[in-house]
C-alpha cells in the first residue's frame, strides 16, 4: 500500500485484559498519514480499549504497539473533570501544549464555540463541551488524532458539520485519524478503512468490503449492511438540476 | 538583621508560605489532604531519628516522609485495603512509633509542644537557609513539572495519551510534598502543616476563576496568615502554628462572603 514512513501507529495482535477478562484481543491495524480508520462494533466490543492501546494509555498489553509520533490529539469518550479546579475553556485549550491565542481562537471557531472561550468548563452543556474537546485536540495540529465518539451529544446539524470538519482536517493537516463511531451513516462516506470489532477483529477493509461481510451482517443486521453499501455509489439514480434524486 | 527571633520567624514564615501556596492548590485539586497529613505525622519519626543520630532535622524528616510515601504506594499495590485506611494506618503508626522512641530518649529534653505546633523561638539562621534554599528548589522543580502535573490533574488519560508522562510528574510531586513538610515543620508544627497547605488554597478556590489566579491568591492568603498569625502569636503568647492556621481560617471565612455573592449572581 504505502511506504512505512507514513505509518503513525501500528497495532500487531494487540490485546488487553483486566483480571483475566479480555477487553479486546488480537487487534492488528495501522493508521497512516492522511487516512481515516474507523472502529465500529457493538457496546463493549473493545473500541475504546483499542484506542487506548494505540495511545499507550494501557501499558501491560499483549502483542505489540508501535507509535511513531508523540504529537497526538485525543478526544476521549468519557472524561471526568474534577470541578474543584477553576478551569475556563481557554485554560483547557492549553492543557497539554502552549498555543498562541490566535491558534486557540481559530480552533474554537472551527468547532463553533468561540463565544464560550471565557466560560467556566463546568458550566458547558454536553454538546458544547464535546465541541471544546474536539477544538482542543485539533488546535495543536497533531500528526495523529484519536477521536472516541467525538460528536456524542452534539445536535444533528452540528454532527454533520463536525464530521465534515474532521474530514477537512485530515486533508489539510495530512494527519491520520483513528475514529470511533457508531453512526454508520455519517462516518462511512469519509472513512478509508473500517475495522469491525467484537472483542476481536471480526472483519476489516474498505467500507464496501465490510458491508458485504457476513460477520458484519450478523453483528449489525441486514439494515446496517444496506447503510454501508449506500456509499458504494452504485449509480442507480441520477441527480437532477434541482438537486433531487430521480430513480433510473 | 536576623538577630531578632521575631524577624527570623517572619522571614521563615514568608518563605514557607511562598511554597505552600502553589503546592496547596495541587493538594486540593488532587485530593491529597490526608496524604499530606500522613506525611506530616510520619515527620515525628524523622525528628526523633535526627536527635538520636545527631543528624539534620529537615533532611531526616525529608527522608522518612519520602520512605513513608513509597511504602504507601507499595501497600496500595499489594493489599486490597482502601486508600484512606492505608493512610490512617501509616499516619498513626508512624506517629505512635515516633512518640515511643521519644519515650526512650530520656537523655534529651524534648519540646513536644514545639514539635507538634511549631515554635517561633526555635527558628535559627540555619533554618532560614534551609527554608529559602529548599523552598526555591521546590518551586523550581514544581515549575518544571507544572504542565504534565496540571494536565494529569485535569485528566490523566489525556496527559498520558498526548505524551506528557504523568506518572513521573506524580512521583516528583510526592517528593516535593515530603520536602515542604521537612522545611516547614519548625514553623507550623507537624500537626498543622497540612492546614497551611489546604486552608489558604481553599480560600483561594472561593475567589478565583482560573488555576493561575488560585495559585496567586493562595500565596497571598498564606503570606497574610503568616504575618497575622505571627504578630498575634507574639501578642498573645500562643504557639506559632495554631496562630497562623487560625489566621488562615479567618481569611477563609471572609472568602465565603465572596462565594455567596457569586452564587447569588448565578441564580
Amino acid at each position: 500500500m504505502s511506504s512505512n514512513q507514513n505509518i503513525l501507529v501500528k497495532l500487531k495482535d494487540a490485546g488487553f485484559k483486566i483480571n483475566d477478562k479480555w477487553l479486546v484481543q488480537g487487534v492488528s491495524l495501522q493508521v497512516e498519514k492522511g487516512k481515516i480508520v474507523t472502529l465500529i462494533g457493538p457496546n463493549g466490543s473493545g473500541k475504546s480499549t483499542t484506542a487506548k492501546i494505540a495511545l499507550g494509555i494501557y501499558k501491560k498489553i499483549e502483542g505489540a504497539v508501535e507509535k511513531f509520533t508523540n504529537n497526538v490529539g485525543y478526544v476521549p469518550q468519557k472524561i471526568s473533570i474534577d470541578w474543584t479546579l477553576p478551569l475556563r475553556v481557554h485554560d483547557f485549550m492549553v492543557l497539554t501544549e502552549n498555543l498562541k491565542s490566535e491558534t486557540i481562537d481559530e480552533a474554537l471557531s472551527l468547532t463553533g464555540v468561540i463565544h464560550l472561550k471565557d466560560k467556566n468548563l463546568g458550566d458547558l452543556s454536553g454538546g458544547e463541551f464535546q465541541r471544546v474537546l474536539l477544538a482542543r485536540a485539533i488546535s495543536k495540529k497533531p500528526d495523529l488524532l484519536v477521536l472516541d465518539e467525538p460528536v456524542q451529544g452534539v445536535d444533528f446539524t452540528g454532527e454533520i458539520a463536525l464530521y465534515e470538519l474532521i474530514k477537512k482536517i485530515s486533508d489539510e493537516l495530512n494527519c491520520g485519524i483513528l475514529l470511533i463511531s457508531h453512526d454508520l451513516h455519517t462516518v462511512m462516506s469519509a472513512t478509508d478503512h473500517v475495522v469491525c470489532l467484537n472483542g476481536h477483529v471480526c472483519c476489516s477493509g474498505s467500507p464496501t468490503d465490510v458491508a458485504k461481510n457476513d460477520e458484519y451482517k450478523a453483528l449489525f443486521g441486514e439494515q446496517a449492511s444496506q447503510i454501508l453499501s449506500r456509499y458504494e455509489h452504485k449509480h442507480d439514480h441520477i441527480h437532477t438540476d434541482e438537486g433531487k434524486i430521480k430513480k433510473n | 538583621m536576623f538577630d531578632d527571633f521575631f524577624i527570623r520567624a517572619l522571614v521563615a514564615g514568608i518563605g514557607v508560605a511562598l511554597v505552600t501556596g502553589p503546592l496547596g492548590c495541587f493538594v486540593i485539586w488532587r485530593r491529597l489532604s490526608y496524604f499530606g497529613d500522613t506525611l506530616a505525622h510520619s515527620a515525628l519519626l524523622g525528628v526523633t531519628l535526627a536527635f538520636t543520630m545527631e543528624f539534620n532535622i529537615a533532611l531526616s524528616v525529608f527522608i522518612i516522609s519520602s520512605l513513608i510515601a513509597l511504602t504507601l504506594i507499595q501497600l496500595q499495590k499489594r493489599t486490597n485495603l482502601p486508600g484512606d485506611a492505608l493512610l490512617g494506618l501509616l499516619a498513626h503508626s508512624s506517629l505512635a512509633v515516633g512518640l515511643v522512641v521519644i519515650g526512650f530518649l530520656t537523655f534529651i529534653r524534648f519540646d513536644i509542644m514545639g514539635l507538634l505546633f511549631g515554635d517561633i523561638l526555635a527558628v535559627t539562621v540555619d533554618d532560614l537557609l534551609i527554608i529559602w534554599i529548599g523552598g526555591a528548589i521546590i518551586l523550581l522543580i514544581l515549575k518544571l513539572i507544572w504542565k504534565p502535573l496540571f494536565a494529569s490533574t485535569v485528566n490523566y488519560e489525556l496527559a498520558e495519551a498526548e505524551g506528557l508522562n504523568p506518572d513521573r510528574a506524580k512521583a516528583i510531586f510526592t517528593i516535593l510534598m515530603a520536602a515542604i513538610i521537612a522545611i516547614s515543620i519548625k514553623m507550623v508544627g507537624l500537626l498543622l502543616i497540612t492546614g497551611m497547605l489546604i486552608i489558604p488554597a481553599a480560600m483561594a478556590r472561593n475567589i478565583s476563576t482560573s488555576p493561575q489566579k488560585m495559585v496567586v491568591y493562595s500565596i497571598i492568603g498564606g503570606l497574610l496568615s503568616v504575618i497575622l498569625g505571627l504578630f498575634s502569636s507574639l501578642e498573645f503568647n500562643t504557639s506559632s502554628g495554631p496562630s497562623i492556621i487560625t489566621a488562615a481560617l479567618l481569611l477563609f471565612i471572609l472568602s465565603m462572603f465572596k462565594i455567596k455573592q457569586t452564587i447569588k449572581l448565578k441564580n
